[in-house]
């Protein structure tokens, strides 16, 4: 039988809703879960155990006061929150040196919403520093380790969450993608990982790294969850200004509708290009077989400026981080750094001794890239760029409904192997980084092992589509049957 | 005033006459309800970080979202320039960093502001000129850093302390041309920016209290030449008067500076108030890089044209058209229907008491007598105790000789003080004016017994020797005899 903490939301939801658990009892397993292995994944910065007992107990008065039917979708399900996401009295530190102490004063409006749904919170996870990198390392605190094998990482930037998810530390939980942050470790770790179309999900209270590109995300066991977790966090925020101004949809319905008939276009170079890891390729190739089983169309698409949006990436993200984090200045809040003769050498001190070397180095590549004589050649042409990337993507979703790839090169890689070679490291986020310049929907959904380690599918929508984007997804998870299970949870008591 | 447009002059010692270019940069703090990007009260002088919330202390995570009414006014600001008001602008982050400012970067607007090539007509001298607004500009404003320690100035302070109530507050960059020729074209130009404004309802534009700041770019050449010299900035000028005082020393400077066969230095300088002189600040090679760049957080502005012109047509008067008509309508002096124009208040008061009484008088007293008791109390026309109903009452009752200027001054000042009506007071006062001839005879005729002199004089036809003898009647009567009614009589019995 498996373990309450690894079921997923909408079977724990029905078995809540049918008498048969209690919202103590998921959290009494999740806690139980995390207690177990932990210490050796290191998912969670913060833990919120009283927080969430008080929560599952409010669920639990409503089940015993007859409310089951009036109780909202998320609720009474364990939850975690990457440490980006504000959490009101929790603390709240990006997995940065320079927010160590900060507690913030307000809720992220995701958050927000979940909580006001009677969702329960467990933890704020681990991430790489203000949400920049590719594999958790880049962490103040501490790396993150695949559940699938300790030696390897979890992707990032979102690692914390996706690990948790993978290895039932919590039942599902957010994170963010700036660049592939939760649908690259959602790959890496075997889960669902979504990032919906720029604006759908209000940004206010996660703490920014690159401003156009910042997205919140779910990671989720099943697609089903994903379309449940969507629902409960999607919809206009005053509060925000990008926020697109329709209401929250609901992504269920219709998720079981099947692919028949539905037009799925692939990159070929993207498939073919060097340094792609061959048995993500052949779960890629294996997973795009069963669509095509499935009665939908594979066809072939060009995203021909593609080849130049890492390239643009690392230059728009880096000059909005530049920007978005110059307010860490030990002035208001967060660490301040001691003995400064005067409030320059204060901002100095503070900032030198507070930021990691990954975000230092993004700081000044964005730093450079506005400076006066050099906007034009790098941040202007950057921008053009994606004005291009944008301008593909409407041509290809003029002739198919979603774009398939692989979500990363390569299966989950070693700690460490990357750590002295950032443009290898950042080559983790090729296929990730198109959908975030154009702001359009994608999905990660495990398709596969490669030599033990999980492989992720990607499918990318059109702009406010993640309806097709989710149809399709679970018309393949379907398919795929994907049962695997991190050893490390598999040889646990359920 | 005098300034002429070749305002310096030769210098003594060179034949060069020396032309003044004068450019500004005005901020304005919009009276908005709540601040540009959040929902914290706007408002002066609140306890030191009262006003504050995560938004506008920079907390992270948080982000902008505009304040309608505060575009709504930058629009109507540029409509009443008559600038075009860009179909689309954009907000951009000016980065640097400074601890007043809470997320290190301001939003601002850069090269796509929202209102571009307006004009303003001042008039000097009466004379009018065409002055160019360069770009209106929608910006928010930062806190306020106050050096504590010794001196209280930034070299020698112990510590700094930070109010955050001011940041974010909206403010409005008002850019114009280097179209200003003199000192006092640059005050006649701040004048009529400040008259706009408040006639608009957008700001209470208090220079004291920082709601209106300017910056002044200003350079000289010689009279003809087709270049501009090299521009030096002054800042901290607090009162339209600073500013004037201010460039008029910086005009000099410079052209001492020329005329000894130096260059002017391109810098920023510091104006103090107290020597009435500009010192540096920093020079061109100090200047920062803000590394403008698209504000991430906020879309593009784009107003929608209809609603555009609605605002348009929606505008109220401005005070150069209400000047021209007080002037045409009323008869009033171009100098009194500036002063009554340029403040919606004041135009207001003005009209509403003109409608029963002769407009003329009651501008008159409105800003001379009126104006001094304000200015004596430190309040404002909307505070004092008298209304357009009081003078009404006063020119009417000075139209029709009840009471003497001497008496409507008194009468004035009682209501002033205490706001009752101007009637009341010269009854209980007992301020009207002696117009009965019966009542006067016995007065006349003593004094004219008593001054020999003058009725000699004027029996030999010198005209003048009468005011000798109206002086004295008016002293014997208090000042409470009409001065036209002695005037007669004491014609009337000396020429019998």
């Amino acid at each position: 039988m498996t373990a309450l903490c690894d079921r997923t939301g909408h079977d724990l939801a029905a078995a809540l809703r049918a008498g048969e658990v209690s919202a103590a009892e998921i959290l009494a397993a999740t806690t139980a879960r995390i207690e177990a292995v932990d210490a050796r994944v290191g998912a969670f910065l913060t833990r919120t155990g009283d927080l969430a007992a008080r929560q599952a107990a409010t669920v639990d008065a409503r089940l015993a006061a007859g409310e089951a039917a009036a109780l909202p979708a998320v609720a009474g399900i364990p939850l975690a929150l990457k440490d980006v996401l504000t959490t009101r009295g929790v603390r709240t530190t990006a997995g940065s040196r320079i927010l160590e102490p900060y507690v913030p004063p307000y809720d992220c409006t995701a958050w927000e919403r979940l909580a006001a749904a009677g969702s329960v919170l467990v933890g704020k996870t681990n991430c790489d520093e203000f949400a920049m990198g590719s594999s958790n390392e880049n962490s103040a605190y501490a790396p993150v380790r695949n559940p699938w094998n300790l030696d390897t990482v979890p992707g990032g930037s979102s690692g914390g969450s996706a690990a948790a998810v993978a290895a039932g530390e919590a039942v599902w939980a957010l994170g963010t993608d700036t660049g592939g942050s939760v649908r690259q470790p959602a790959a890496l770790c075997g889960v669902v990982g979504l990032k919906p179309t720029y604006g759908l999900v209000s940004r206010y209270g996660l703490i920014a790294f690159a401003s156009s590109l910042d997205h919140v995300g779910t990671f989720t066991r099943d697609v089903r969850d994903a379309a449940t977790l969507l629902s409960a966090i999607a919809g206009h925020d005053p509060r925000d200004a990008t926020s697109l101004p329709e209401p929250a949809g609901d992504y269920v319905r219709g998720l079981e509708d099947g692919v028949r008939g539905l037009r799925v276009g692939v990159v070929e170079e993207w498939l073919s290009m060097e340094g792609i890891q061959p048995g993500v390729r052949d779960a890629v190739s294996a997973a795009l077989d069963r669509l095509e089983g499935l009665g939908a169309s594979v066809v072939p698409v060009r995203l021909p400026h593609a080849d130049y949006a890492l390239s643009a990436y690392y230059l728009i993200a880096p000059a909005e981080c530049s920007s978005n984090l110059a307010r860490y200045d030990g002035v208001r809040y967060g660490a301040r750094a001691a003995g400064a003769a005067d409030v320059v050498e204060m901002n100095a001190r503070t900032r030198g001794a507070g930021f990691g070397d990954e975000v230092k180095r993004r700081i000044m590549l964005g730093t450079y890239a506005l400076s006066a004589g050099y906007y034009d050649a790098y941040y202007g042409q950057a921008q053009k760029v994606r004005t291009l990337v944008i301008r593909d993507f409407e041509a290809a979703f003029g002739q198919v409904d979603v774009i398939a790839s692989p979500t990363s090169p390569t299966t989950a890689f070693r700690l460490g192997e990357r750590t002295g070679d950032p443009l290898a490291m950042y080559l983790s986020d090729i296929f990730t980084i198109p959908a975030n310049l154009a702001g359009v929907p994608g999905i990660s959904i495990p398709c596969g092992l490669a030599d033990g380690l999980p492989v992720g599918f990607q499918l990318m929508g059109r702009l406010r589509d993640e309806a097709t984007v989710l149809r399709a997804a679970r018309a393949l998870e379907d398919a795929i049957g994907f049962a695997a299970r991190p050893p490390l949870v598999a040889g646990l008591p359920a | 005033m005098g300034d002429a447009a070749t305002t310096a002059g030769p210098v003594a010692g060179t034949d060069t006459a020396y032309e003044t270019v004068i450019g500004l940069e005005c901020h304005v703090e919009l009276s908005t309800r709540t601040k540009m990007f959040c929902g914290c009260r706007n408002e002066f002088g609140a306890p030191p970080n009262t006003n504050v919330c995560p938004v506008c202390l920079g907390h992270p995570g948080t982000l902008p979202v505009p304040n309608e009414r505060a575009i709504e006014s930058i629009v109507r600001i540029g409509l009443a320039f008559d600038c075009e008001i860009a179909p689309h602008s954009l907000f951009h982050r000016k980065n640097y960093f400074y601890p007043d400012m809470p997320k290190n970067f301001q939003i601002s607007q850069y090269d796509l502001p929202i209102c571009v090539g307006g004009h303003l007509d001042v008039e000097v001298d009466g004379e009018g000129r065409r002055i160019g607004i360069t770009r209106v500009h929608m910006e928010e404003d930062t806190g306020k850093t106050t050096h504590a320690g010794a001196t209280g100035r930034i070299a020698g302070a112990d510590y700094a302390l930070e109010d955050y109530n001011r940041a974010g507050v909206p403010l409005v960059e008002i850019v114009s041309e280097p179209d200003l020729r003199s000192p006092a074209e640059a005050r006649a130009y701040l004048t009529e920016l400040r008259a706009t404004l408040l006639a608009l309802g957008v700001s209470d534009v208090r220079m004291e209290e920082g709601s209106l700041r300017c910056d002044a770019n200003i350079s000289v050449r010689p009279v003809g030449h087709p270049e501009f010299g090299t521009k030096v900035e002054i800042k901290n000028m607090n009162s339209i008067r600073s500013v004037e005082r201010a460039l008029r020393h910086e005009q000099e400077r410079q052209v001492g500076v020329l005329a000894g066969g130096g260059r002017v230095v391109q810098e920023t300088r510091h104006f103090d108030e107290t020597t009435g002189t500009t010192t540096s600040m920093r020079s061109k090679e100090e200047a920062f890089d803000y590394r403008y760049f698209p504000e991430p957080d906020l879309s593009p502005l784009e107003p929608d044209p209809a609603w555009v012109e609605r605002l348009r047509a929606e505008l109220p008067e401005l005070p150069a058209a209400r000047r021209r008509r007080f002037e045409q309508r009323y008869a009033v002096p171009p100098a009194q229907a500036a002063t009554l124009a340029a403040d919606h208040a004041w135009a207001a008061f003005f009209e509403e008491a003109a409608a029963g009484a002769d407009p003329r008088l009651v501008a008159n007293w409105m800003t001379g007598d009126l104006a001094g008791l304000l200015n004596e109390a430190g309040i404002e026309l909307a505070g004092a105790k008298v209304g357009p109903r009081h003078l009404t009452a006063l020119a009417r009752l000075l139209a029709d000789g009840t009471i003497s200027s001497a008496g409507a001054k008194a009468a004035l000042a009682e209501a002033f003080a205490t706001g009752e009506a101007i009637e009341a007071v010269v009854r209980a006062r007992g301020l009207a004016q002696v117009s009965d001839e019966g009542a006067l005879t016995a007065v006349v005729d003593e004094v004219i017994a008593e001054n020999p002199g003058p009725v000699e004089q004027f029996r030999g036809g010198k005209e003048g020797a009468l005011n000798a003898l109206i002086g004295p009647v008016m002293k014997k009567t208090g000042g409470s005899a009409n001065p036209q009614v002695v005037r007669d009589l004491l014609r009337a019995r000396l020429s019998r």
